[in-house]
């Protein structure tokens, strides 16, 4: 009964490169009057980096972040993925909401599996289902219902429901946003892994300065709305791990200062 | 006391039924006293299950929680014997003793089967009809603009119409009453479950079908994966609210004209003022009902099973 529309299989493990060019988004609230959300966004994201946007918070990242699923489109502008237009939302494009949204009638597997199953691909693929289900720790709660997984549990679940269907571009909106710092850490390394692991295109939205330097490789840093980037920093420090390292904390200072600077919106919120 | 409870169920049928043989019948006891086999037959039931929970602690545990309220039933039917079959209080044309109704259940239980049989028929068809309908439709409003725009006049309009006034119209429509009157139960599990099934829809958190496209859905997918199973806790208090409004239908529709049917039997009787008939057919609505409604919630629990954590938490 799956949905037959697309079989085709996505072989190769690699990410693709994402492209926005001049995305303008404007959105009319219920009282008529305008708002801009993204005010002219040009970015290149290579292939199977990984790159996190900051920023205050009402500035257009969730928007940005939802032109590229496909599910906004832009009022003006072009974005795409490996040089084709993105029209609609794709499996191509995974997109972990910062509130988990896993299917509550559906068990943790067949959560998983939903990707599988909605492309006709599951019977082929079906290993799949429990490799993911591992990769998470969630093997144990495969026969469980969402309800009885902890917050924690569901946002990992709902991590491995994008991803087992081997999207080039993994999108997610503050992931972590809503678990405590030591769920969150672990959380952090675990997602490094699994990017490590499947080389895909990682773009995450987060309000953690220190959770961007941690996890990205370039940090886009955007103005208050109407957003604009005001800031793309490369991150390359050989031991990044070190919360303490000297060039650890000079990003993160050099990141607060644009953000007071640009906004003084939000006092974005430490980890440590 | 709970030993107490367990046996008292027992004893109350075995002063009953010593009260039935002891005391002398009245002007208008019935040929074959069938309430002295009932009352035989619950106090051999009631002994075998307190001597079986001497034994067996779950049986104790059920049988002495059920105990009380038994004891209540048993003694009322015992009430309503004296005073009917014993003394003669109640006027015995629209009062006839337990010992007649009992009676009607065994000596009439051909004709009885075979309406039960005529009333199946028109709420099967008339159920499936309209849930099936009824689904249709919610799922064609809850998905489509140009549906709902169609649709949704129509079912405000003309939902909330009790199906029975239809009857008129049904009558001239169709060629013979099983077809007319299957169509009123249909009309009447219809609307709850269209209205049910298109607000299920309606309410559904936009997020999980985002989520779904992004995982690759396509419009069918959406639609049965996500949209159908989401709306089901919706739907099934639909499908519960147009099975009692069938009910309602099936027992009024009878008796506009129908031969054979469980409601079309209770009517008549009344109409031969033979009222032990009259309840005979009573207790066998309530107990096929009641079956009926707990078999749907057996399907609910099914169907539902993710949910039930929701609603303990
Ligand atoms: N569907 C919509 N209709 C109208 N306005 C919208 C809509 N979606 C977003 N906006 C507006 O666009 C702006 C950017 O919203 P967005 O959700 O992208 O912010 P954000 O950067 O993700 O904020 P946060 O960090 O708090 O999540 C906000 O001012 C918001 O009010
Ligand atoms: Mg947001």
């Amino acid at each position: 009964m799956a949905e037959r529309c697309d079989k085709m299989v996505t072989t190769e493990k690699s990410g693709g490169a994402l492209s926005v060019k001049n995305a303008v988004k404007r959105f009319t609230q219920p009282n008529g009057e305008e708002i801009t959300a993204l005010n002219g966004v040009n970015l290149e994201v290579d292939s199977g980096s990984f790159v996190s946007f900051i920023g205050p918070s009402g500035c257009g990242k969730s928007t940005l972040l939802r032109l590229i699923a496909g599910l906004e489109k832009p009022t003006s502008g072009e974005l795409s993925l490996d040089g084709v237009p993105i029209t609609k939302a794709g499996y191509e494009r995974g997109l972990v909401f910062q509130n988990p949204t896993l299917f509550s009638w559906l068990t943790i597997y067949d959560n998983i599996a939903f990707s599988l199953r909605a492309r006709g691909i599951y019977k082929e693929k079906k290993e799949l289902v429990n490799e993911y289900l591992e990769l998470v720790g969630l093997k144990d709660f495969a026969g469980a219902y969402p309800h009885q997984l902890s917050g924690g549990m569901a946002q990992r679940a709902s991590i491995a429901r994008a991803l087992v269907g081997h999207p080039k571009v993994l999108l997610l909106d503050e992931p972590l946003g809503a678990l405590d710092a030591f769920t969150r850490m672990n959380m952090q390394d675990e997602i490094l892994r699994i990017w490590r692991e499947k080389h895909m295109t990682m773009i995450m939205v987060t309000h953690d300065v220190d959770e961007a330097i941690y996890l990205s490789d370039k940090i886009v840093v955007m103005s208050p709305r109407p957003a604009k980037i005001e800031k793309i920093i490369s991150v390359d420090i050989a031991g990044k791990r070190a919360r303490n390292n000297p060039e650890f904390l000079r990003l993160r200072s050099e990141i607060l200062e644009i953000l007071h600077f640009a906004g003084k919106v939000e006092e974005p919120d430490y980890i440590i | 006391m709970k030993k107490f409870k367990v046996w008292l169920p027992f004893i109350a049928s075995a002063a009953a039924l010593a009260a039935d043989i002891l005391l002398p019948d009245g002007k208008n006891s019935a040929k074959v006293n069938y309430y002295t086999y009932f009352c035989a037959a619950i106090a051999v039931f009631t002994l075998i299950t307190a001597v079986m929970s001497v034994f067996n602690d779950k049986i104790r545990e059920s049988t002495s929680y059920k105990g009380l309220f038994r004891t209540g039933v048993i003694l009322l039917i015992a009430v309503i014997d004296l005073l009917t079959a014993k003394f003669d209080v109640l006027p015995m044309i629209y009062f006839p003793s337990p010992s007649k109704v009992i009676g009607v259940l065994f000596e009439d239980y051909e004709l009885i089967g075979k309406c039960l049989l005529y009333s199946a028929r028109l709420l099967l068809i008339g159920f499936f009809g309209g849930a099936l309908v009824g689904l249709a439709a919610g799922i064609a409003i809850g998905f489509n603009k140009h549906a709902a725009y169609w649709l949704n006049p129509l079912v405000r309009f003309l939902g909330p119409i009790p199906s029975t006034a239809w009857i008129p119209l049904v009558l001239v429509v169709f060629p013979d009453t099983v077809s007319a009157s299957s169509f009123l139960i249909a009309l009447a599990v219809w609307f709850p479950t269209t209205l049910m099934t298109s607000s299920g829809i309606q309410n559904i958190a936009n997020s999980f079908f985002e989520v779904s496209e992004t995982l690759g859905a396509g419009t069918f997918c959406k639609i049965f994966k996500v949209g159908v199973p989401a709306a089901m806790p919706s739907i099934f208090i639909g499908i519960f609210n147009g099975t009692c409004s069938a009910f309602i239908t099936l027992m009024t529709a009878e008796m506009i004209g129908a031969r054979y049917g469980i409601g079309w039997y209770v009517n008549w009787q009344k109409e031969m003022m033979c009222y032990a008939n009259v309840y005979a057919g009573l207790i066998v609505i309530a107990l096929t009902f009641s079956i009926l409604i707990t078999l749907l919630f057996r399907v609910k629990d099914k169907l539902l099973v993710w949910q039930k954590g929701v609603i303990k938490w």
